[in-house]
């Protein structure tokens, strides 16, 4: 896996990973401050996103704002020679937005498959637990669900040069 | 946060356009000018509806690595090692949550080595161990909240 960034693109990264100006130009902007051309900005920044180093370019929403109060983190103990299998079926659950296979930490953490769920009421999430735990059936030993209760921090990514 | 600001959250939480005039191209298919974006955006930011605006960047496809990473701190101690963890620029995320393992950070390094050695400068700051969990498979990303 891997787009190495020359020293121009960490600069761009540095200069836009706390967000794109709001003004009418914001490449042009961001080319100035650099002291390169905006063609160049957006042929570098084009690049980037082609390359998966940007995923998305947009607003990002805040789920407690948005009405979203219950972000569960469901976690699950499943049975390691079926969990491939059943965490994509599980990760292509339309309400499912990230879904990965973690390692355990016994005796202290016993789940192997996390999956996030966004409800804007506690009743949504639970229904879409219970989806989630009939699609797992018997090759879920144990499961539990870690609501946020707060945000301490969501800076989102921060290179320092 | 009216119908045009639900509009703007929901068709832009990405594909936001790489070109001299952004904003205007943006604004079109929403019925808007390109002032009243940039205005509507920023008092979205401002009144903490949005988090962010920009490109949100994947640190994996450049050599760095992101782990979710856990602590059980007790309650008396939290808001102390709250704030020693916010404070590492390799901290992206930190949420409170439900459980013993009472608080969960997104680390994100630029490069491998980068991950267990910030591991080890946070367990020394905050005198609490930490259980990474880097991903072994990604089933599924991509968060969408409709307004």
């Amino acid at each position: 896996m891997g787009y190495r960034p020359d020293e121009l693109d960490r600069k761009l990264i540095v200069a836009t990973q706390g967000g794109l100006p709001l003004s009418p130009m914001p490449y042009a902007d961001i080319a100035a401050q650099l002291g390169i051309d905006e063609a160049e900005v957006l042929k570098r920044m084009q690049n980037l996103l082609d390359n998966g180093v940007i995923r998305r370019i947009g607003v990002v929403p805040n789920h407690y704002t948005l009405g979203y109060t219950f972000n569960g983190m469901t976690v699950w103990d499943v049975a390691d020679d079926v969990i491939d299998q059943l965490g994509q079926q599980v990760g292509n659950l339309p309400f499912v937005s990230h879904c990965y296979r973690r390692p355990r930490h016994l005796p202290d953490w016993s789940y192997n498959l996390f999956a996030m769920v966004h409800g804007k009421t506690r009743a949504e999430v639970d229904e879409q637990i219970s989806v989630i735990r009939a699609l797992l059936g018997e090759a879920c030993r144990q499961s539990d669900v870690l609501f946020s209760q707060r945000i301490l921090k969501k800076t989102g990514l921060r290179l320092q040069l | 946060m009216d119908d045009i600001d639900k509009a703007i959250i929901n068709s832009l939480q990405g594909g936001f356009p790489i070109c001299s005039r952004p904003f205007a191209a943006a604004a079109q298919p929403l019925g808007l000018t390109e002032d009243e974006l940039i205005q509507r955006i920023a008092n979205l930011r401002e009144n903490g509806t949005l988090t962010r605006f920009g490109p949100l960047y994947q640190i994996e496809r450049m050599g760095g690595r992101f782990s979710l990473a856990a602590m059980a701190i007790p309650a008396e101690d939290f808001e102390r090692v709250a704030e020693i963890v916010n404070a590492f620029p390799e901290v992206a995320h930190n949420y409170e949550r439900t459980h013993e393992l009472n608080m969960w950070f997104v680390l994100a390094t630029e490069t491998a080595d980068g991950l267990p050695e910030t591991i080890k400068r946070i367990e020394a700051a905050s005198g609490y161990p930490v259980f990474n969990m880097p991903k072994e498979k990604e089933f599924f990303v991509n968060l969408y909240l409709k307004a």
